[in-house]
């Protein structure tokens, strides 16, 4: 589904974020991308989404080249893809229905549709209480929580998941894997990417160590080894 | 289309009542830049009429030989308009109604009244005022054509020559102040539309944040720039109704007050008779320029 080929990314002057990079993450997958911070692994994450460019190399998503797609293209990839992420990205300006109906409205759906899937999906998630407030007065938990939900609503073929528990504590963290691991016996493609040793090995799943921008270990139902 | 369409008028009115603090202040400069272009277009008006009073005042005269018939200097009269399609006005003054004109106008003058009874008859020379609508050039053309030959028998003298050097001011001073006014209303609507790009930058800037994050989840460009770009056109409407309302209600208040200034001036009837033109300056500004800010500002943002 995703496949990079001798990716490496460099940041003027010389900074080299990540070297010579080649692996692929096939349908369905389970995939956690560990590694210290600095390590390389927002890069990765940030070249999935088009938010940056390789420098060399090709990143392939479903047989197109990343790179040399043009922004609808890349628009439409994106919409195949949920984030999550550490900082949550959320719309600061829009009701926590509104971030969620957001996501929905962009993929054409229907009024109809989204005034049924937004309150049902914010109610499983625990934010049934708090569909006109605004994203500052949610606290972490529930911030993140609607992060995922946003995620989720369009059902996309992958969630990314960028430090989904950085700022969450023991009980969010559980909620939010376990959430990720239920979307992945759906059939869906997860990428974590994460520095949480515990969580890696719970998960018991494939994990990419990345050290110094590079590749050092690629194991099914690996651990956290650094 | 329809749906998408409503969605984004949503959004639009619903991030201009989200952000009411800073809509308000774009709507506010919106509205002083807007007022400034007016007030420009008010100025242009008073002096185009101050220009006009001035010029109106500009004439030359033929002057007759005392002996010349009226009938004769009628023919003249004919003649000299057929030759120049340049002249706005032409009077003929008989030589009782230039007595009649002096006395009048000299009425309790004790000096002027006993050197017309020195003179003992009438003094004054039958004449023609002529105005054109145009410059020096015109006035020096119509000259030529009075004192050609076919004239010269009836002719005592034309004043051009004696006018020359000042309808030469006159006209440099009014086509300079003409200049000055384009100048100074293109750097002041430069400075305008500076103004309020760069308020409406600020709106935008405060989404920079939100329209990276809609990047980021898969929106268009034209589903991020939109409610943009409609907020725009909401900040022209609003500035526009309030400018409209302002002026109404300063044209009304200055209207008798510029009339005593410049008599045949009435700033409301000029209000009037260029509505249409004060709607579409003061609704295209806001609008046009509320629209082409956001686009701007949203399309560096989009490149994520």
């Amino acid at each position: 589904m995703i496949k990079f080929k001798n990716v490496t990314k460099i940041y003027p002057p010389n900074s080299v974020v990540l070297e010579d990079i080649s692996f692929e993450i096939k349908e369905g997958e389970f995939i956690s991308i560990v590694g210290k911070s600095g390590a390389g692994k927002t890069t990765l994450i940030r070249i999935i989404l088009g938010l940056e460019k390789a420098t060399y190399g090709e990143v392939f998503f479903d047989g197109q080249n990343i790179s040399a797609i043009d922004s609808d293209g890349l628009q439409k990839i994106r919409r195949r893809i949920g984030g999550i992420y550490q900082d949550y990205k959320l719309l600061p300006l829009k009701t926590v229905y509104e971030n969620v109906s957001y996501i929905m409205a962009i993929e054409g759906k229907d009024n109809e549709e989204i005034k049924k899937e937004v309150p049902r999906i914010l109610e499983v998630i625990g934010l049934g209480e708090k569909i006109n407030n605004f994203p500052r007065e949610l606290s972490g938990g529930e911030q993140q929580r609607l992060a995922v939900a946003r995620a989720f609503v369009n059902h996309p073929d992958i969630i990314i998941a960028d430090e989904p528990t950085g700022n969450l504590d023991p009980y969010n963290t559980y909620e939010v894997i376990s959430l990720l691991e239920k979307i992945n016996k759906a059939g869906k493609t997860v990428i974590l990417s994460t520095h949480d040793r515990e969580i890696i090995n719970k998960l018991g799943k494939r994990v990419v160590t990345i050290e110094n921008g590079k590749i050092i270990r690629d194991e099914e139902k690996g651990r956290f080894i650094i | 289309m329809l749906t998408n369409f409503k969605r984004v008028l949503r959004f639009a009115f619903a991030d201009f009542y989200r952000n009411k603090g800073i809509s308000i202040a774009a709507i506010f400069v919106l509205v002083i830049t807007t007022l400034l272009i007016t007030g420009l277009f008010f100025m242009q008006g008073i002096s185009d009429f101050i220009i006009l009073q001035v010029k109106d005042k500009i004439d030359i005269t033929a002057y007759f030989k005392s002996d010349t018939q009226e009938q004769d200097i009628l023919i003249i009269k004919d003649e000299i308009l057929k030759a120049s399609p340049d002249i706005k006005n032409i009077e003929y003054v008989s030589q009782e109604d230039a007595l009649n004109d002096f006395t009048e106008k000299h009425k309790g003058n004790t000096v002027f009244s006993k050197a017309l009874i020195e003179v003992g008859n009438n003094p004054f020379l039958p004449s023609l005022n002529i105005t054109t609508t145009g410059d020096t050039l015109q006035y020096e053309n119509i000259s030529n054509i009075i004192q050609q030959s076919r004239f010269s028998d009836f002719i005592e003298k034309v004043d051009f020559s004696q006018k020359k050097d000042t309808i030469e001011k006159i006209f440099s001073i009014t086509k300079n102040i003409s200049r000055f006014g384009l100048g100074l209303a293109i750097i002041l609507i430069l400075v305008a539309v500076l103004v309020v790009f760069n308020t409406l930058k600020l709106v935008v800037d405060k989404s920079k944040e939100e329209i990276s994050t809609m990047r980021i989840v898969g929106a268009s460009s034209w589903f991020v720039r939109a409610p943009f770009i409609f907020q725009g056109v909401i900040f022209g409407c609003i500035s526009f109704v309030v400018c409209f309302l302002v002026t109404i209600l300063l044209s009304y208040l200055l209207s008798s007050g510029l009339s005593v200034i410049m008599p045949g001036f009435s700033l409301s009837n000029y209000f009037a008779s260029n509505l249409f033109a004060i709607i579409l300056i003061q609704l295209g500004f806001g609008v046009i320029i509320g629209v082409v800010s956001s686009f701007i500002v949203v399309n560096k943002y989009l490149k994520v």
